[in-house]
């Protein structure tokens, strides 16, 4: 089970909690802090019980009236990533900014450039993963899912492995479902889902498959109600994962189970 | 007698040729585009579509999708709360120069029209950006009138190099130049370079634009490209609407955005979406059959068609409108707006006449608390320069 360990808590009971870079989480849902009026911040964070939160550094103004540093609860651990980066040499100067402005050792690399789709660059999402990584970051690679980059971001030093479930902002869900499967499978470090989670019940369906955590933005951003919603996918996402550690029952896939076998036919004749 | 005139479509020299085929492309699309070919039912589909084609662009721009405004306009808040969830982007315009050699007969600055020149000096420029930052804005546009003479590319660098130290994002609407000299503006910095095409019916053009290189259909169309080569961030697009046929127009300018999106998939795209204004000395001028109807239905075909594109909403138009179509299908809208050379400082102020007239004149902080009173997030900056 994957960057999960079980803990005790005050009363004595276990507690599902998860691990990144030494810092112990019991919350499964890391909210996006982009596309709110950021008033709507701090509800979101309480109403998703979420104890991460992304913040893009270019958003991060250190002057005009809203400063979206100020409306971030404190106790929240700050993921900071590097959108707006397009290559290796960006998002490893915009982390090292990051750092810089105080807000911690973590940082989601996003580097994208195609501003269509939005789709991340595997190949300089690894080497900016290794030179950061070496430089003590607890580094959180967004990337498409492939197995092959995820065992080379392992290798680099990440702390987690970030797969699409569809393009940025589509709210397409799991479209990349079976190439998640086999990073869940494969990959021995937390598996968080991030970009195209559309709805808690794609959250829900993600967690069931045994990834690690959630992460969601635009869903909650566009909703009609922000707080109702981030309360929505938290308990979406506490189902998921309540169904997984429970174990799954069978999915008969041909329909049901027939009275009579195919192979009620064979004749038992004893062994030699 | 009628004076005789360069050829519109040829190259001066020093002009640099590029080996491409986007003008082609945009020309041909545009003169294949017949608005009448379209019906309610390809509009309607073009709606219900998940990702839209050219074709489905043309559907949204032609006369048979007025009735569907509202659905239009529907659509279009969902794309841009998917894609820019509720930022909206405030940015001002400074003119440091209105010296023009072109003579364009619908422009205020245009060479023939008597009014006062002006361009700042360094100093001036300064000034005119420190009392900006002091509003909060941190993205300035620098304009010039088009005079490479008046105001040339060490002039425009010297601009650039200045608004770097007070601002995050700067943009550029100066007349087109060759590759080497966005490169060097790149280096000076400047992020964006946007170039209003005015019309892409050559014909149309040749007998708007009279004089100057600005008549060089070919070189102007091709700037963005030149741009993008030259390492800018990102170009932006209009068509002055109402010089022309505008939707074959409005077709043609997002046809232009399109092709050059697909050949250099990192350029970050917006478009501008100017309507033709009185200027001073012809008060005559206006947008023809350009009314809010058909400006909103080109504002939100190219936010279907390309949901990843920012849109610019104009000080042209009245603030009651601006202020219905940022978050609906604008992302970005100028504050403080003052079309004349310099006059955001307060000695400094009207030095230059104006290129046109506007029609929002509320400040920055009017214009931010308009945006958060739609329950948007004003947003001063989304780019961190490392």
């Amino acid at each position: 089970m994957k960057g999960v360990f079980e803990t005790m808590n005050s009363n004595g009971n276990k507690q599902d909690t998860w691990s990144l870079g030494g810092h112990t989480f019991t919350s499964r849902f890391i909210l996006g802090s982009g596309k709110y009026s950021v008033n709507l911040i701090k509800a979101a964070v309480e109403f998703a019980e979420a104890q991460i939160i992304t913040l893009a550094v270019r958003r991060a103004n250190t002057q005009g009236e809203d400063n979206i540093l100020d409306y971030i609860p404190e106790g929240v651990t700050l993921l900071p990533n590097t959108s707006g980066a397009r290559n290796a040499e960006e998002a490893v100067r915009i982390a090292r900014l990051a750092r810089a402005m105080g807000c911690g050792e973590f940082v989601k690399i996003e580097i994208i450039k195609d501003s269509k789709y939005l789709l991340p660059d595997n190949y300089e999402t690894i080497k900016a993963t290794e030179i950061l990584a070496k430089e003590g970051f607890i580094v959180m690679p967004y990337m498409y899912p492939d197995l092959n980059v995820a065992r080379s971001l392992v290798d680099a030093g990440a702390a987690c492995v970030m797969p699409l479930g569809a393009p940025i902002g589509s709210n397409k869900g799991l479209a990349t479902k079976a190439f998640i499967q086999i990073l869940v499978d494969e990959i021995s470090l937390p598996i968080i889902v991030d970009a195209g989670i559309g709805r808690p019940s794609q959250a829900c369906e993600a967690m069931e498959m045994g990834v690690t955590a959630i992460m969601a933005n635009t869903a909650i951003a566009t909703a009609g109600n922000i707080p109702q919603m981030a309360g929505a996918f938290r308990n979406a996402i506490a189902a998921g994962r309540g169904a997984y550690l429970s174990g799954l029952g069978r999915v008969l896939e041909g329909g049901a189970s027939p009275s009579s076998p195919l192979t009620g036919f064979l004749k038992d004749e004893g062994e030699n | 007698m009628e004076k005789e005139r360069i050829n519109h479509m040829e190259y001066l020299p020093g002009m640099e040729v590029l080996n491409s085929t986007v003008m082609d492309e945009v020309i041909s699309a545009m003169e294949q585009y017949d608005d009448s070919n379209y019906t309610a039912q390809d509009v309607q589909n073009a709606l219900a579509a998940d990702t839209r084609s050219p074709q489905h662009f043309a559907a949204l721009l032609s006369p048979a999708a007025l009735p569907f405004l509202e659905q239009m306009a529907q659509k279009a808040q969902w794309e841009t709360r998917r894609h820019f969830g509720n930022s909206v982007y405030l940015f001002t315009p400074l003119y440091i120069a209105n010296y023009c050699e072109n003579y364009c007969i619908y422009c205020g600055f245009n060479s023939h029209n008597k009014i006062r020149r002006a361009r700042l000096t360094a100093e001036e420029m300064k000034r005119e950006m420190q009392a900006i930052a002091k509003t909060g804005l941190q993205e300035i546009l620098i304009l010039t009138g088009e005079s490479r003479s008046m105001s040339n590319v060490e002039y425009i660098g010297e601009a650039c190099k200045i608004a770097r130290r007070y601002f995050k994002n700067v943009g550029l609407e100066v007349y087109p130049m060759n590759t080497e000299e966005y490169a060097y503006l790149r280096k000076c910095g400047a992020d964006f370079v946007t170039v209003f095409q005015e019309t892409y019916n050559a014909d149309k053009y040749e007998t708007l634009h009279l004089e100057g290189h600005k008549r060089i259909f070919p070189y102007r169309i091709n700037a963005q490209e030149r741009a993008l080569l030259g390492g800018m961030r990102g170009v932006g697009f209009a068509a002055l609407l109402g010089l022309a046929d505008f939707r074959k127009d409005a077709f043609a300018t997002g046809m232009h955005a399109y092709l050059l999106q697909r050949k250099y998939p990192h350029a970050e795209i917006s478009f501008s979406c100017p309507r033709l204004r009185p200027i001073i000395n012809n008060d005559k001028i206006n947008p023809k059959d350009v009314h809010e109807a058909q400006l909103l239905q080109i504002i939100t075909a190219y936010r279907l068609f390309m949901p990843f594109a920012n849109i610019t909403i104009s000080t042209r138009e009245r603030a009651e409108f601006r202020n219905n179509v940022i978050g609906m299908a604008a992302t970005k809208i100028s504050a403080g707006v003052s079309t004349g050379v310099g006059s955001h400082e307060e000695e400094i102020v009207d030095k230059g006449d104006a290129q046109f007239e506007i029609a929002d004149s509320r400040s920055v902080q009017e214009v931010y608390q308009a945006v958060k009173e739609r329950g948007l997030q004003p947003v001063m900056n989304d780019y961190v320069y490392v």
